[in-house]
């Protein structure tokens, strides 16, 4: 497959905001609800997070994903923590990792499941109390001739 | 213990940005899954990682039920001093596992 | 067009004649690719990793993110795992570079037996005569870790089933089932793999099942599997009856699939969605 796989989602404003996929269902609310949770009150920027994913898996269950931001990575300004958010798992959250100076580079890769087509969301939060986010979709799709008939 | 497959230099100069991956053979059941009876399966995950220079933490990662089975982590750290670079998973039913590798940095 | 008078034409035929003995004698110094005989066509044969999206691709290049190498530094510990009442290991009879070349020449007849046998019924064999030890069941984690390492050893080296002429009856029997349509959906493995290959089926591209790279980690299992239990997903997929996965007409499948697959490169241990 050719193409890049960066993905960094740009709305019009200069703030990040989230918008369920699919107001029907639950779950992209329960998102919704999981990140007010973390942010608070509190502006996610837009900018310096990459959320790195295939627009489109073979299979769910092993999702090759990278977050990176751009930061110094200073004492006075670095990244100290990433944390990522799904919209149609049965449950919302992905991964919270703690960085700091002793990294030098906040980039985070990992594998992870993802049951539907759905958006990922990316949440960067520096020493000086910012926040940056970043989402993107991903289309899954399954193999044929799988283990189980259902 | 399980396995556990650590990729990280052996050395590096003082400074360097070094990427470091980890990747453990683990389940990780999500609690979520009904069995061949259908009943669920019950969850089985590691909760957390933590990697630490020379005893000092360097970076941690709190796993949810949506990290992949057999889990597989990068990250950077900047090349500090020579020592041992530790990396510990824990979770679900008491489990632990537990690597660490040495590294040279002149 | 004027033909060009008697003497004129003389020469121009001499000429004719000068040009091309010197392109000919040019000809057989030069590489056979200048010749007019034209170059060798690319092999229209391709693995399943050429198949899937370049995120997987790299999951399966990298060693330190291949999931399927967790099951590898098993097999490795198992390699000098001392088994059976004899006590010895693999390492007791063989060394590592022993195993380069191995895989990619099974299935096979081995010496003292009639029956082809697949990698996995070698490395059984292997236990049950010269460790005197207990077979390792199917698709169990030990047999499986066992032959990642074996079939690892052999990455890069060209698919080469043996040229032994008991095998032909195997690998025929092998071609045999290929093409046998069964099941509720009356399908044949070559309906997909031969005649479909390259299409789509619900988003995922039909590769043309070419075993180059087991054993694999297969997504969905989630875990690292053999060539049966794969081909026992496709007897699932097309609703036939699901052979047992002891049952011997997978390793006449296998021998069929390797010999289809000869000179193909061998990329064990793989990543499969």
């Amino acid at each position: 497959m050719s193409g890049t796989t960066r993905r960094t989602f740009l709305a019009g404003s200069a703030l990040f905001t989230i918008v369920p996929l699919a107001p029907a269902s639950a779950t992209p609310e329960a998102m919704a609800q999981a990140i007010r949770d973390l942010v608070g009150g509190r502006p996610v920027r837009e900018g310096r997070v990459t959320l790195d994913l295939p627009p489109l898996v073979e299979n769910g269950n092993a999702v090759p994903l990278t977050v990176s931001v751009d930061s110094p990575m200073t004492e006075a300004d670095h990244v100290r923590a990433i944390h990522v958010f799904n919209e149609k798992n049965p449950q919302p959250r992905v991964f919270d990792a703690t960085l700091g100076p002793r990294n030098g580079r906040a980039a985070v890769a990992t594998r992870i499941k993802l049951g539907d087509s759905q958006r990922i969301v990316a949440i960067a939060e520096t020493s000086r109390g910012e926040l940056y986010g970043a989402s993107a979709d991903v289309i899954v799709t399954l193999a044929a001739c799988l283990e189980d008939l259902t | 213990m399980t396995n556990v497959l650590i990729n990280a230099p052996k050395a590096a100069r003082k400074g360097e940005v070094i990427e470091l991956k980890a990747l453990i053979l683990h389940p990780m059941e999500t609690g979520f899954r009904p069995g061949t009876n259908g009943t669920i399966i019950p969850r089985n995950i590691i909760e957390r990682f933590v990697a630490t220079w020379n005893g000092v933490e360097i970076f941690s990662m709190a796993f949810s039920p949506a990290i992949s089975a057999n889990p597989f982590v990068s990250f950077f750290a900047v090349a500090s001093e020579s020592g041992r670079i530790t990396f510990r998973w824990t979770g679900d039913e008491g489990f632990s596992a537990e690597e660490s590798v040495a590294i040279e940095v002149a | 067009m004027r033909l060009p008078d008697r003497p004129a034409r003389w020469a121009v035929g001499a000429l004719l004649a000068g040009v091309f003995a010197v392109s000919f004698a040019l000809a057989q110094l030069l590489p056979h690719a200048v010749t007019p005989a034209g170059a060798q066509a690319p092999d229209p044969r391709r693995s399943g990793t050429q198949d899937m999206g370049e995120a997987l691709q790299r999951m399966q290049a990298d060693d330190a993110a291949n999931p399927a190498m967790l099951f590898v530094q098993l097999g490795e510990q198992l390699w000098s795992r001392p088994a059976g009442t004899t006590g010895k290991a693999c390492d007791g009879c063989h060394t590592v570079a022993d195993m380069k070349g191995v895989a990619v020449r099974y299935p096979a007849i081995p010496r003292g037996g009639d029956a082809p046998i697949d990698l996995e019924g070698r490395i059984n064999r292997c236990r049950t005569e010269h460790q005197q030890a207990p077979a390792l069941a199917p698709e169990s984690r030990d047999l499986l870790a066992l032959e990642a390492f074996v079939a690892r050893q052999s990455r890069g080296l060209p698919i080469a089933p043996p040229d032994d002429p008991r095998l032909a009856a195997v690998r025929e029997e092998g071609a045999a089932l290929y093409r046998l349509r069964q099941g509720q959906l009356n399908l044949s493995c070559a309906i997909c793999h031969d005649d479909n290959a390259g299409q789509k089926l619900a988003g995922v591209v039909i590769p043309q099942a070419h075993p180059t790279a087991y054993p694999i980690y297969r997504l969905e299992w989630q875990a690292l599997g053999s060539l049966k239990r794969r081909l026992r997903n496709c007897l699932v997929g097309i609703r036939a009856e699901a052979w047992p996965l002891d049952a011997a007409p997978y390793v006449a499948l296998e021998a069929y699939l390797m010999d289809r697959a000869r000179g193909m490169r061998y990329e064990a241990p793989g990543v499969r969605p």
